[in-house]
């Protein structure tokens, strides 16, 4: 029982190989209708199904593929086109021989899964559009010499084979089967290489012969034969092994090495296939646990290293490089033999690719592109649905309706093209497509509407930066749900799915020229090089993956370098502000740093943003391998896992992305992408704003149109209304506002004296009173970040110093809430608007002149 | 009926855990500190190549920490499929000992104590608190 149950679970892996391969066979068939390539293939394959689950007595296969197979006859016979309906009823079923095959799987047994919804449609397939002749049963075939000697003519008597064709349809038991087997097999050949196939067809002939003359036949040498033969497009008759002398061990012999034959390059097909002689099947627990063992290998490695390192000892460093290079060796073989062709999940888009393009009514050509580019197979399993997903995504969304591609004046079929490579250490998988690419400003809106972004946020967004936007948990573009996508549950799940195993995904978009999605995967998940970094005398380990750079701050710097808005840290890193995160104020250990104590920043990279981590100091890197955590622990969310490190200590693995998020609050990410968007983008727009001193060094930027006048005026000329602060000034009383007071600083300046800025507007003015006025210049826009507290809209780098940008509206409403309620001439809701001078600039800098002169 | 309970004391008193569960008993490592992690758990210990979480009993039973110098010991014990060490003072002797002679935790015991208790054994060279290894684990 054991061994019946070992032979069908074969049959079942192998038929869901043949499966996959027909999907995409059927599909290419479809655009090339001709191929004899294809046909040959895809007939090969439902015929080894049939003919194994003859001998396996699944009934219900037996049926559905045979059905298939007449109707393939035809096609291959050039009765008949492969048309819609055709590749229809054929993919259907494909389908119906899955759910059997599951069913089998799953119970053991074929179950009651209605097969005859679709051998009836095939029967209305082949019987709408062909005549097809179904003579009765009385040429028997149940002799197999005479039919497998008549082969060779087969291919010139297409009569002859139909009507063998049609008593096998009418004689539906098992027993017979074989005989088919047998002649379609030979038939099969017939369309192969004449010369190879004369071979294949003498060799038959032969051996039917021998059958004929002495009922015993030598299978071996028989199949040696055609083996030897110097083609690739090997195809062996299973035909042979039913006659009915053969010993049922020898006939089990003969269906597994058909079936293992068959499985080779029958022509230049896409896919691979491998030589069944060159590979066997491991089970995958087999791999796993190597993997784990070489794990341990690797850090016995390490540690050994780390005592060879600090040792005299000649003998001992070399046995330990020896050790070290055979088990980098060693780590490399094992990790290969996890290693899959990622065409394993490529070979089921074709098929998808088709059913959608049909649905959303695209014309697609898929192009793949490096399909032999492999990955680790847990890794690969964890991309399908990613990878699905996105080429969903680009048919839906992507590709535009063949007439609008045509008024766009682009070809009316759209190219999807599906790439794999190798670059730095990481497979990258692209999914491309020449649609209409992603409108940003639409994204802007949608995402407005949905309520994730306010209209200011997305107004100082670059392009890339909306593009991130898709990545958002609830986004969706589609204007309606339609089957295929619009449900919300969308890119941030691929995201998600990536992330998880420690890769990312980027897109980019050219409006009515494409978009890219961009896949980058580890190439495994169980060892990774890692950056061991010492904060607070503990030692972590930081993935490799997210590390970007290392910026070292010796003492002096140490205290220079890093900078405060509010009680943010940041660095200026090439111009742009990057967060920064104390490594030890996140974890809570230890007390603060020394200020003068030298530091490293680890600037990282988490999610799409950038921020510095403050470490005491890095280590080493080495490769780690990566520990489960108690669950418990795994729930603070800083941990991914933990390693042992060379001297046998147990490190933590951090969590970047965790970090980031932990750590980081919205405006300081938001910061981070607009500092890395203002880099790229082209020169930002400036606008003039007025620098000034509020105390404690402190320098807060007011736009310039928000500045009427700068007066100087005495301190006893204060008066109070209520418990507000007011001054006389040109005629009228005038709230007064202190900006030191309202941000949070100590004011330097005496008492005796105030600076102030008078900001009008109509009738009504507010005087802000700040320490000094240092200039007007120039603030590029592009600099700016999201960094602010309390009265602040941000924060921007000037003249070399980080700036406050001041809030003008709130500090105004400060000294006066109520100074924009009556303006009925202006409407109210430019009342944030500074950007129009309300002076000249030009009479303000004479002002601003005297003032700072003094 | 009788059940076998390895012991240990923690603060002079004496607790037992059903041998069964435990794996091992040994010097105590070198821990790595966990930051962040709920009070109780002292850290990550290196057991041949596995990562184990240690709790300590003391923090657990609201104890003041044992003094620097001390060397603890491990109790090794398996809680849901996991191998979990317990920080504990000293390790005693295995015990077997009558179900008869246990009864439940009185209503005096501290809260912290309380509930990581099974009950109490009742011997005669003093009382064998049983742990609750679930609960005492669940930091």
């Amino acid at each position: 029982m054991d061994d019946m149950d070992e032979i069908v679970r074969e049959f079942l892996v192998e038929s869901y190989e043949n499966l996959d391969q027909l999907d995409q066979d059927l599909v290419a068939l479809e655009g090339s209708p001709g191929s004899r390539e294809l046909l040959s293939s895809i007939f090969r394959t439902i015929h080894t199904i049939k003919g194994t689950s003859g001998f396996l007595a699944f009934g219900l296969l037996e049926k559905v593929t045979h059905a298939g197979e007449n109707l393939l006859v035809q096609l291959r016979e050039g009765r008949r086109q492969m048309d819609l309906p055709t590749t229809d009823v054929l993919l259907r079923m494909v389908d119906t021989v899955r759910e059997i095959l599951a069913s089998i799987e799953a119970a053991g047994v074929e179950g009651d899964i209605a097969v005859d919804p679709v051998i009836d449609q095939i029967h209305e397939v082949l019987e709408n559009r062909t005549v097809v002749t179904v003579p009765g049963a009385e040429e028997a075939a149940t002799d197999a010499a005479p039919e497998s000697a008549a082969a060779p003519d087969e291919a010139d008597a297409p009569e002859h084979e139909a009507d063998l064709e049609a008593d096998l349809e009418a004689d539906l038991v098992p027993v017979p089967a074989p005989v088919a087997v047998e002649a379609t097999d030979a038939e099969l050949a017939s369309e192969l290489d004449a010369a190879f196939v004369q071979d294949v067809e003498d060799l038959v002939a032969d051996a039917a012969l021998d059958l004929a003359d002495d009922d015993e036949l030598d299978l071996d040498t028989l199949l040696e034969a055609i083996v030897t033969i110097p083609d690739p497009a090997v195809v062996v008759p299973p035909a042979v092994a039913p006659s009915g002398s053969i010993l049922p061990s020898q006939r089990g012999r003969a269906a597994d090495q058909a079936a293992a034959v068959t499985e080779e390059p029958a022509s230049d097909a896409p896919g691979p296939r491998t030589a069944s002689d060159a590979s066997i099947r491991v089970d995958v627990d087999l791999l796993d646990a190597l993997m784990r063992q070489v794990g341990e290998l690797v850090l016995a490695r390490n540690q050994l290293n780390r005592l060879a390192d600090g040792s005299v000892d000649v003998d001992l460093v070399r046995a330990s490089q020896r050790l070290s290079l055979i088990a980098s060796e060693l780590q490399e073989g094992v990790m290969k033999t996890r290693m899959q062709p990622i065409d394993h999940v490529w070979a089921k888009m074709p098929r998808i690719v088709r059913d959608l393009a049909s649905t959303c009514g695209r014309q697609v050509r898929l192009d793949m592109v490096g399909g032999d580019t492999e990955l680790d197979r847990t890794l690969l399993e964890a991309v399908k649905d990613p990878l699905t997903h996105l080429v969903r995504n680009a048919i839906d969304h992507g590709i535009e309706a063949p007439n609008d591609r045509v008024a766009a004046g682009k070809a009316a079929i759209g190219v999807l093209t599906l790439r794999a490579y190798h670059a730095g250490g990481q497979v990258v998988v692209d999914v491309v497509d020449d649609g209409k690419g992603i409108d940003a400003e639409r994204i802007a809106a949608k995402a407005v509407e949905r309520g994730l972004r306010t209209p200011e946020q997305v107004a100082g967004m670059s392009e890339p930066d909306l593009l991130q936007l898709l990545f958002l948990p609830g986004f969706s573009m589609a204007q309606a749900v339609t089957k295929v996508s619009g449900r919300g549950v969308g890119m941030d799940v691929v995201r998600t799915k990536i992330e998880a195993i420690g890769g990312q995904v980027d897109v980019e978009s050219a409006v009515g020229r494409g978009t890219t999605w961009r896949l980058r995967i580890p190439l495994t998940l169980a060892i990774m090089p890692a950056l061991t970094v010492e904060s607070a005398g503990e030692l972590y380990a930081i993935p490799q993956v997210s590390l970007l750079e290392l910026v070292a701050l010796d003492g002096q710097k140490a205290r220079t370098a890093i900078e405060y808005i509010g009680s943010a840290p940041v660095y200026r890193l090439r111009g742009d502000l990057l967060p920064l995160v104390e490594l030890r104020d996140v974890l809570e250990t230890g007390h603060n740093r020394e200020p003068d104590a030298p530091a490293v920043i680890a600037v990282l990279q988490a999610d799409t943003q950038r921020f510095g981590l403050i470490i005491d100091r890095v280590l080493n890197t080495e490769e780690i391998v990566v520990k489960a955590l108690s669950a418990r622990l795994k729930a603070i969310g800083v941990y991914t896992g933990a390693t042992l490190l060379g001297d046998g200590r147990v490190s933590l693995i951090l969590d970047v992305g965790a970090l980031a998020r932990r750590s980081l609050n919205a405006e300081m990410l938001d910061l981070d992408r607009e500092s890395a968007s203002a880099s790229a983008a082209t020169a930002g727009a400036t606008e003039q704003v007025l620098v000034a001193g509020i105390g404690d060094g402190r320098r807060v930027a007011i736009p310039l149109g928000a500045v009427t006048r700068l007066e100087r005026l005495r301190g006893d000329l204060v008066e109070h209304v209520g418990g507000r602060e007011v001054v006389q000034y040109r005629g009228a009383i005038v709230p007064l506002v202190r900006l030191d007071r309202l941000l949070g600083a100590m004011s330097d300046a005496e008492a005796d004296e105030l600076l102030v800025i008078v900001y009008t507007r109509g009738s009504r003015s507010v005087a802000i009173v700040v320490d000094e006025i240092i200039d007007i210049v120039d603030d590029d826009t592009a600099q700016h970040s999201q960094i602010d507290g309390h009265g602040l809209i941000g924060s921007t780098v000037l003249k070399d110093r980080v700036t406050e940008r001041l809030d003008v509206t709130q500090a105004v409403l400060t000294a006066d809430p109520t100074f924009f309620d009556d303006r009925s001439d202006t409407a109210s809701d430019d009342a944030g608007d500074f950007s129009g001078a309300a002076l000249p600039g030009q009479s303000l800098r004479s002002e601003l002149d005297t003032l700072v002169g003094v | 009926m009788s059940t076998q309970l390895a012991t240990f004391t923690v603060a002079g008193a004496r607790y037992g855990i059903d041998v069964l569960r435990v794996q091992e008993v040994l010097r105590a490592h070198t821990r790595t500190t966990v930051p962040l992690a709920p009070p109780g758990v002292t850290g990550l210990v290196n057991l041949r190549g596995q990562v184990v979480m240690t709790i300590d009993l003391r923090t657990r039973l609201g104890l003041a920490p044992l003094a620097e110098d001390a060397e603890p010991m491990m109790v090794v014990v398996e809680v849901n499929g996991e191998a979990i060490s317990l920080l504990v003072d000293e390790i005693g002797d295995v015990f077997d000992v009558d179900d008869s002679k246990f009864e439940t935790p009185p209503d005096t015991l501290p809260a912290a104590l309380r509930e990581v208790i099974l009950g109490a054994y009742k011997l005669d060279q003093g009382l064998l608190l049983a742990l609750d290894v679930e609960r005492a684990t669940a930091a």
